[in-house]
């Protein structure tokens, strides 16, 4: 739907001195999500979103373990592809910061531990009733649409979980830190990858290297969230039961991208599944060395030297998380301008549909929120209601075994045999109650992705208001720095200035021109990003109004078929006993 | 609430001797109109018992009297005490929890427990002729007051008593299952299996009837989420708009529906299943205390034959030295010769009636059971049925949305 242009661009490569730093950053790396987390993935895109992302990037940036930007010198990945044809964007070089730290707080729902074997494997239904599955295994979508709605196609299967032990020659930590890497094989027939099917290796560090460079490259997108890294990443990961948790969230995660129109014909995916050995997407260095760096320029920086001024390929980037402090500064003062000031900000959010949009999406999210967690209580019922039920059915099968042995009169035998048909009948309904929660929870799961799907609209809406908080700092300082020049104008025409005078103009003048071409540049940017919000508003749309519908089509369909099956077995016994209604009426 | 034929003569016809043509004699109870009277601490449920019958020694044809818990209660010991060997029909329990005492469900377990109760007395051919039963069905209420008062501290047991014979008859069994013999005991094969299969028995059902009361509360809990769910859904619906957004409601609503029929469901299964089950333990545990009075029997008539046999050697050595205390001696063993036999045709007696009652007992239960499992299935079956219905109704809707 959108262009898909893939811009040939130079491979990524390795960087071999940050090893070291990741190495360094990897037992502590965990820590801070949850801080920063819960400020941005509440937030919504506005000028109130875009102080408290800077403020929590404030306060990531006394953790000296939260996301790092790479150093700017390196040409790392080519540019982000595909663009949308419209606009191009002078796509930076540089690598980018991500726009918030990923608020992947959103645990799956806790019915998927109900169900033992949900997706994967075979449902436990009886022997030879099959559920109409509305819902077929696909490996490209976890939603029921046909994963062949268009002809090319990208199955991602995670398996194959095993530790393995990195030397530590180089770090500063010693002894051997183990990690788990995961088997990641891929089928397509994607012409871009120049294979059909291949598998690599990869650990969870490089999923996170993914999801950052992805937000990076494509601001204003819809993107899945990775799954959650863990606070104590390497005492959990002992856990068997952990790293398969973790094995079936990478598995959802992938599919999910390779599952976006845009996303699965990024390189960053495509590098990710196909090229063996290290993976070759720049990493993210800690936040410690930025800081210095970013601390070491700023005395520089309030001197007035002429790295203050902004350039055209900074605005790109998002401020948050970048080393410039002053830019930083510059644009929360710039916010809080905005949120406090007398006067209107110099550019503001005019788009009354958007706005319309924003409150209807959030709507959204209270109410699906609401719907997942009564689905939540509605599986978990459904099992309590079948287990039980099995459990009647047993203790009704020892009752039979029971008056069998112990038979004096015949009419014992009679009530033994009367209750074995009642026993066989309760635990056949139990499997069925069972097969019937196994289906809803794959169908009620789309509630779930979709809240899952919120939270990456948010990091779009926030991609745009960063943006936004870009052009209206630069507006502001555009408009000091022409105050300033015609202050000078002034002063020089009274003085005769001489030397100094003329240099300061003429500075001024460069670092107005300088500033001109950022503004335009991140105006540009701004309205790129609106662009790609309005796209995947769109796709959003039509994609939840189909999923929903096979979603209420699957759970009402599962209910008709699961219950006409118990009503068949109930109506058996019913008639079998009949004789005892007559009898005692 | 069912008419019973009554048989008068011991033997078993159905026929009053002395009207051969009139109308059969019958015998119909019916427990009804549970009413709260008092306040407070005092507060308690009465009821009324409407006898009907044509019997000549009850005031017919139609006789209402108001009771209350304790008068059953009454009853149930009076005929315990009366006909031991048989197998008195069980009364629900006392309610311990004072929150739920005046609970309409609970009301309506006990009004139905104790209705069974009745009937079943009603239609036993030994019990129907006791005077406890008239005077109960047909006393005013002073007189059934006076009666109720009267009676405690002479027949009550006190429950401790009872426990202390159900563990007595606990022990023996584990005793005798264990080897360990205590000569004070019956230990017939036959007997001594039919004393562990009640054991076992009520272990059994207890657990049945846990898992049923289980599935009822599923029941509801199923049925309660259900309708949170399907208000959830409604409000998801508001976010969407024309067709799609009237399918969510249409669910919503259908999710609704479904819910109320959990919750009816649950009720049918709570009233016509689970307490089956629970009047089933009832009854076992009615056996074990006919055991315990059986062994009590049991024991008195083995000691007294031990008195015997001592004071016929005692007897033995009067004679021989000719004592003046003979006389007495002997007219002592003449009473105590006739204790003897009276507590061997008692203990006789019981084990008489507990064989016959074990067959009745037995082929009641299966009726009772088969009926309680027919309802439990029809219940079930009904449900499930009503289910599929009520969301089918929404496939075509569904189909359509699909499709566009």
């Amino acid at each position: 739907m959108m262009g898909s242009e893939n811009q040939e661009g130079g491979e990524a490569h390795l960087q071999a001195s940050r090893e070291e730093m990741e190495s360094l950053v990897l037992d502590g790396d965990d820590g801070r999500d949850h801080i920063g987390n819960s400020i941005t993935s509440q937030s919504y895109a506005n000028y109130r979103s875009a102080m408290t992302t800077l403020s929590s990037s404030f306060a990531a940036s006394h953790h000296p373990l939260s996301f790092p930007t790479p150093a700017d010198s390196d040409p790392l990945l080519s540019p982000p592809s595909p663009q949308p044809p419209l606009l191009k964007s002078p796509n930076s070089p540089k690598p980018r910061t991500t726009a918030t730290d990923d608020p992947h707080h959103l645990d799956p729902p806790s019915y998927a531990d109900v169900v033992s074997n949900p997706l994967d494997d075979n449902i436990e239904a009886n022997g030879g009733s099959e559920s109409p599955s509305q819902h077929s295994e696909n490996s490209t979508s976890s939603f029921s649409r046909s994963p062949f709605s268009s002809s090319d196609y990208l199955e991602i299967v995670v398996s194959n979980p095993q530790k393995e032990a990195e030397s530590s020659k180089n770090s500063i930590v010693p002894g051997n830190n183990a990690y788990v890497t995961y088997l990641i094989t891929t089928k397509t027939n994607i012409s871009d990858y120049g294979g059909s099917q291949f598998s690599v290796r990869r650990r969870f560090r490089d999923v996170v290297t993914l999801s950052d460079r992805l937000s990076e490259a494509y601001r204003g997108f819809i993107i899945p969230p990775r799954p959650e890294k863990s606070v104590v990443e390497s005492q959990v990961m002992q856990k068997q039961e952990f790293v398969e948790q973790r094995r079936v969230a990478l598995q959802k995660y992938l599919r999910r991208l390779a599952a976006h129109p845009v996303i699965k014909k990024s390189d960053e995916l495509r590098v990710f599944l196909q090229v063996q050995g290290r993976l070759p997407l720049p990493t993210s260095v800690d936040v410690a060395s930025r800081m210095l760096d970013g601390a070491g320029k700023l005395p520089k920086q309030l001197l007035g030297d002429s790295r203050s001024v902004m350039g055209p390929q900074d605005v790109v980037q998002p401020a948050k998380g970048g080393r410039d402090l002053l830019r930083l500064f510059k644009e929360l003062k710039q916010s809080v301008a905005n949120d406090w000031g007398a006067s209107r900000p110099p550019a503001e959010e005019e788009d009354k549909e958007f706005l319309d949009k924003k409150q209807w999406l959030h709507d959204l999210e209270q109410h699906l929120t609401n719907a997942s967690k009564q689905a939540e209580a509605l599986v978990k019922a459904q099992q309590g209601l079948a287990d039980t039920m099995g459990e009647l059915g047993l203790a009704f099968i020892k009752l039979t075994k029971f008056e069998n042995e112990e038979a004096v009169l015949n009419t014992q035998r009679v009530r033994a045999a009367d209750m074995k048909s009642l026993a066989t009948t309760a635990v056949r309904a139990s499997r069925y109650h069972r097969g019937l929660n196994a289906q809803t929870v794959k169908h009620l799961d789309t509630l779930h992705e979709y809240l899952v799907l919120m939270l990456a609209v948010h990091n779009a809406f926030s991609d745009r208001s960063s943006a936004l908080l870009t052009v209206q700092t630069l507006l502001s300082e555009l408009s000091s720095l022409h105050s300033r020049a015609e202050k000078l104008e002034t002063a020089s025409s009274k003085i005769f200035g001489g030397d100094k005078l003329r240099i300061r103009k003429t500075e001024l003048k460069d670092t107005i021109r300088v500033t001109e071409d950022a503004k335009g540049c991140a105006i540009r940017e701004y309205e790129r990003i609106k662009e790609n919000n309005r796209c995947e508003i769109e796709r959003l749309d039509s994609e939840r109004r189909t999923d929903f519908v096979n979603m209420l089509k699957g759970f009402v369909t599962n209910q008709v078929t699961y219950m006409e099956k118990i009503g068949i077995e109930w109506t058996k016994v019913a008639e079998e006993t009949n004789r005892y209604a007559k009898e005692t009426a | 609430m069912i008419p019973t034929q009554l048989q008068r003569s011991g033997s078993g016809s159905t026929q009053s001797p002395r009207s051969p043509s009139s109308q059969e004699p019958f015998l119909s109870v019916s427990v009804i109109d549970p009413a709260k009277m008092g306040n407070g601490v005092q507060a308690y449920i009465s009821y009324k018992v409407i006898t009907k019958t044509n019997l000549p020694d009850y005031q017919g044809p139609e006789k209402i009297v108001i009771r209350r818990y304790s008068d059953f209660v009454w009853l149930r010991d009076r005929l315990f005490e009366k006909y031991k060997g048989i197998f008195i029909p069980p009364l629900p329990e006392k309610s311990t929890v004072e929150k739920f005492r005046f609970t309409a469900e609970f009301i309506e377990m006990r009004r139905q427990a104790l209705d069974i109760f009745v009937n079943r007395i009603a239609s036993h051919h030994i019990l129907q002729q006791s005077e406890d039963l008239r005077i109960f069905l047909q006393a005013d209420e002073q007189t059934m007051e006076r009666a109720r008062s009267q009676e405690i501290g002479i027949f009550k047991k006190k429950p401790a008593d009872l426990m202390q014979i159900f563990k007595d008859v606990q022990s023996k069994v584990s005793d005798v299952v264990l080897g360990k013999e205590k000569p004070v005991e019956e230990s017939t094969p036959e007997y001594e299996k039919l004393k562990r299969y009640i054991f076992e028995l009520e272990d059994h059902l207890a657990e049945a009837q846990k898992h049923a009361y289980r599935l009822v509360k599923r029941h509801r809990e199923l049925g309660q989420s259900l309708s949170e769910f399907g208000k959830a859904v409604k409000l998801l619906g508001t976010c969407e708009d024309n067709a799609l957004g009237k399918v969510f409601s249409e669910v919503g609503d259908k999710a609704e529906i479904v819910s109320v029929k959990m919750q009816r469901e649950a009720h049918h299964l709570l009233m016509n299943f689970e307490e089956s089950l629970k009047d089933y333990v009832r009854a076992v545990q009615s056996i074990k205390a006919t055991i315990a009075e059986r062994a009590n029997a049991f024991k008195q008539q083995c000691e007294l034959a031990e008195t015997i046999k001592f004071k016929e050697i005692d007897l033995n050595k009067l004679r021989l030295t000719r004592s003046e205390k003979l006389a007495d001696a002997e007219r002592e063993y003449d009473v105590l010769k006739a204790d003897g036999e009276e507590a061997t045709r008692r203990f006789e007696a019981i084990v008489q009636l507990m064989n016959e009652e074990i067959v009745r007992f037995q082929e009641q239960k299966t009726l009772d059971m088969g009926l309680a499992f027919h309802e439990f299935a029809k219940g079930q079956a009904h449900l499930a049925n009503g289910i599929a219905e009520a969301w089918r109704s929404l496939l075509p809707k569904l189909e359509a949305c699909a499709s566009s």
